[in-house]
């Protein structure tokens, strides 16, 4: 049964992903890849990361994916801007970042040992054991991340400023 | 059949909510309000049902066939979704031996779920505002939108103190750690951030801005007609009902009431059904007394008052309550 | 100049923290509304309550009968001059041998015609009939769909000449 689930979750975050990249209107993209995001959820759930899931869906599909959606109703972007498409270049760059980007995940997962299914228990998933994982553990990427998203923050502040 | 009986139960309070909308209102206007089908009128949720579900369905031209009935199903599923974590017993109570929970999933991460789903509501909305091909009906999906993002993070933050508190976030374990005093004499400016957020979550006045009928006819359900219309309608008392059973759920102790001790077991329980019950239906008055007493902000004021004065309020509450949990 | 003692003095001043937060505010509205929640209403349940017209209301006209059942009007024209609205039209006849029990005077209205969208329901035709013919009554003049069916000819405003059909105006003639 487990098995099953997880193939059909697989299946729609596949889909779901391809729709994305392959739909001609903005707005399926968007919606599509709000399929994707649940399916993912989906399998969080199936690996007993409970909060993960649930932040997941609240911080991608509630958020993100609304933002992205309003923007694209804002802009009606409904057919894939000519623009992009006749510059050469950028296709090249694409194809390019697109091979890296293969690479970095690639390797990542060659290089990544899998832990064995099995140990995946209850607790593992709770806020408890996570909030002690990240900062023990991963202290120096959380803080990293956080300096990233002041940095940010702080740019996109000064831009909308520089406006006035 | 837990999940039966509470799908049956929101479904009905959800309806009688319309007709007690409609007697509240007419009763703070000095009127009668609906007495005619049946005794008291209190027949009119049905009449008004059938007759949504005979009137004409309309689609307008060049919208999208898929994603136009996808709006109300999705809006109405979200909405229905809120009220399977809220605990309406103390967990495990005994009865001839066997061991029950009113509750139907105790998730650890409930309080989570329910924002999740919440922030999952305005898909519905979205969709259907964008897919009915209108003018009216975009701009008021973009108002939901923006307005559901804005107060999200507020609502968010207002309920951090009542996790450090009970050290939870599971709604049975934050239910339970009320039992000595209610969270809302303990946290009672988060309260007031969460209830202020919490209407605006539900799309009720005064944050109605987008179905605001002032400037954008009915908002994003301009185009609906027929039950499509009475989904969205609907799903927005259904989500009245959820936001009150939360509220009630995070800072008025749930189910407990004065007193619980000293009666028994069993007898407790079911007075704590009724507890629950009852704070929940004072807090749909509240929406409703809220709806027939202040009128509707402006769209700028709105953004203000999420922005500029609930979230700074929000975070310095995080900081304030996170100070004395640690040192204290 | 001051009109009325009621009017009230306007000032923009800067409001103080207390007012910026309008809670205070939204609490003194929410006790309004509670308060007209207790409160009862002033609605009427029309059809199964009537509620009381004045007894000088002025409605629908009544062209009145005689004890025997003659019809009093004897067509002098006082009340279509005294009609500020022009509302009534009426065309004179001569009262033929064998009618005696129809009509009291040797002159009768053939027609009598009133237009109730012209008429103001002034109650001057009644104030100008020396017959006793013409009164208001406190019947409402009925909405209708054509513009045609508000003159209310003859056989609308004759009262019927069976006892119980005759039309009480003696609320309105008792006043006066």
């Amino acid at each position: 049964m487990d098995q099953v689930i997880f193939y059909g979750l697989a299946l729609i975050t596949i889909v779901g992903a391809l729709a994305t990249i392959f739909s001609r209107n903005a707005m399926y993209s968007v919606l599509a890849l709000v399929v994707t995001f649940f399916a993912m959820s989906g399998l969080y759930l199936q690996l007993k990361a409970e909060f993960v899931a649930v932040v997941h869906i609240i911080v991608y599909a509630g958020a993100i994916m609304v933002l992205f959606l309003f923007v694209v109703m804002m802009l009606n972007l409904n057919t894939v801007s000519t623009i992009i498409r006749s510059n050469v270049n950028i296709k090249w760059i694409a194809v390019l970042a697109g091979i890296a980007m293969a690479g970095i995940l690639g390797y990542g997962a060659y290089a990544t040992t899998l832990p064995a299914r099995g140990d995946n228990t209850a607790e593992n998933g709770t806020v408890k054991i996570l909030g002690k994982m990240l900062f023990n553990e991963y202290l120096l990427p959380f803080e990293l991340t956080s300096v990233l998203l002041i940095a940010t923050m702080v740019g996109v502040i000064v831009l909308t400023k520089k406006e006035e | 059949m837990l999940a039966v009986i509470l799908f049956v139960i929101t479904l009905g309070i959800a309806a009688y909510s319309t007709y007690f909308e409609r007697k509240v209102a007419a009763f703070m206007q000095d009127r009668i309000g609906p007495n005619r089908a049946g005794p008291l009128g209190l027949l009119q949720p049905i009449a008004d049902g059938v007759k949504m579900i005979f009137k004409e369905e309309h689609r307008p031209t060049g919208s999208n066939r898929i994603l136009f009935i996808l709006g109300p199903s999705i809006a109405m599923l979200t909405a229905l979704m809120t009220s399977a974590v809220i605990p309406w017993s103390p967990k495990y109570f005994e009865i001839g031996g066997q061991k029950y929970a009113l509750q139907i999933a105790d998730i650890n991460v409930g309080i989570l779920y329910i924002f999740g789903v919440v922030s999952l509501g305005v898909y519905g909305i979205l969709i259907g505002g964008w897919s009915s091909n209108n003018k009216y009906s975009l701009l008021g999906a973009v108002r939901a939108s923006s307005q559901m993002i804005s107060y999200e993070l507020a609502m968010g933050l207002s309920i951090i103190p009542i996790i450090l508190g009970s050290e939870s976030l599971q709604l049975s374990a934050i239910v339970e750690s009320q039992h000595e005093i209610w969270n809302v004499f303990k946290y009672p400016f988060g309260f007031l951030i969460f209830l202020i957020c919490a209407f605006a979550e539900t799309n009720r006045t005064p944050f109605d801005l987008p179905e605001c009928e002032t400037e954008l006819v009915g908002g994003y359900h301009t185009e609906y007609t027929s039950m499509k219309l009475g989904f969205f309608l609907f799903s927005e008392y259904v989500n009245m009902f959820a936001s009150s059973a939360v509220i009630s759920t995070l800072f008025f102790g749930g189910y407990h009431f004065p007193g619980m001790s000293l009666l028994p077991a069993g007898v407790a329980v079911l007075v704590g059904v009724a507890v629950l019950f009852a704070k929940i239906v004072f807090f749909i008055f509240f929406f409703m007394w809220i709806r027939w007493t202040i009128p509707r902000f402006r769209y700028d004021q709105l953004m203000r008052l999420g922005w500029q004065v609930l979230m700074p309020l929000a975070i310095l509450l995080v900081v304030v309550y996170g100070a004395i949990f640690s040192f204290i | 100049m001051q009109l009325t003692n009621r009017s009230k003095q306007v000032s923009n001043k800067e409001m103080t923290f207390t007012e910026r937060m309008y809670l205070p505010a939204i609490v003194g509205g929410l006790r309004v509304t509670f308060s007209h929640m207790l409160k009862k209403g002033a609605t009427v349940q029309y059809p199964e309550q009537v509620r009381e017209h004045s007894v000088i209301f002025r409605g629908q006209h009544v062209l009145k009968r005689d004890a025997e059942g003659r019809e009093n009007c004897t067509a002098c024209g006082l009340c279509a001059v005294s009609c500020p609205a022009e509302a009534i039209t009426i065309v004179a006849g001569e009262r033929q041998k064998g009618e005696e029990h129809l009509y009291r005077e040797e002159k009768y209205a053939v027609e009598y015609d009133i237009n109730m969208l012209r008429c103001i329901f002034c109650g001057l035709c009644e104030e100008a009939c020396p017959k006793d013919a013409i009164y208001l009554t406190d019947r409402i003049v009925a909405s209708n769909y054509e513009r045609s069916d508000f003159i209310f000819h003859k056989e609308d405003l004759v009262e019927k000449v069976a006892l119980e059909g005759r039309i009480d105006i003696s609320k309105r003639k008792k006043d006066k």
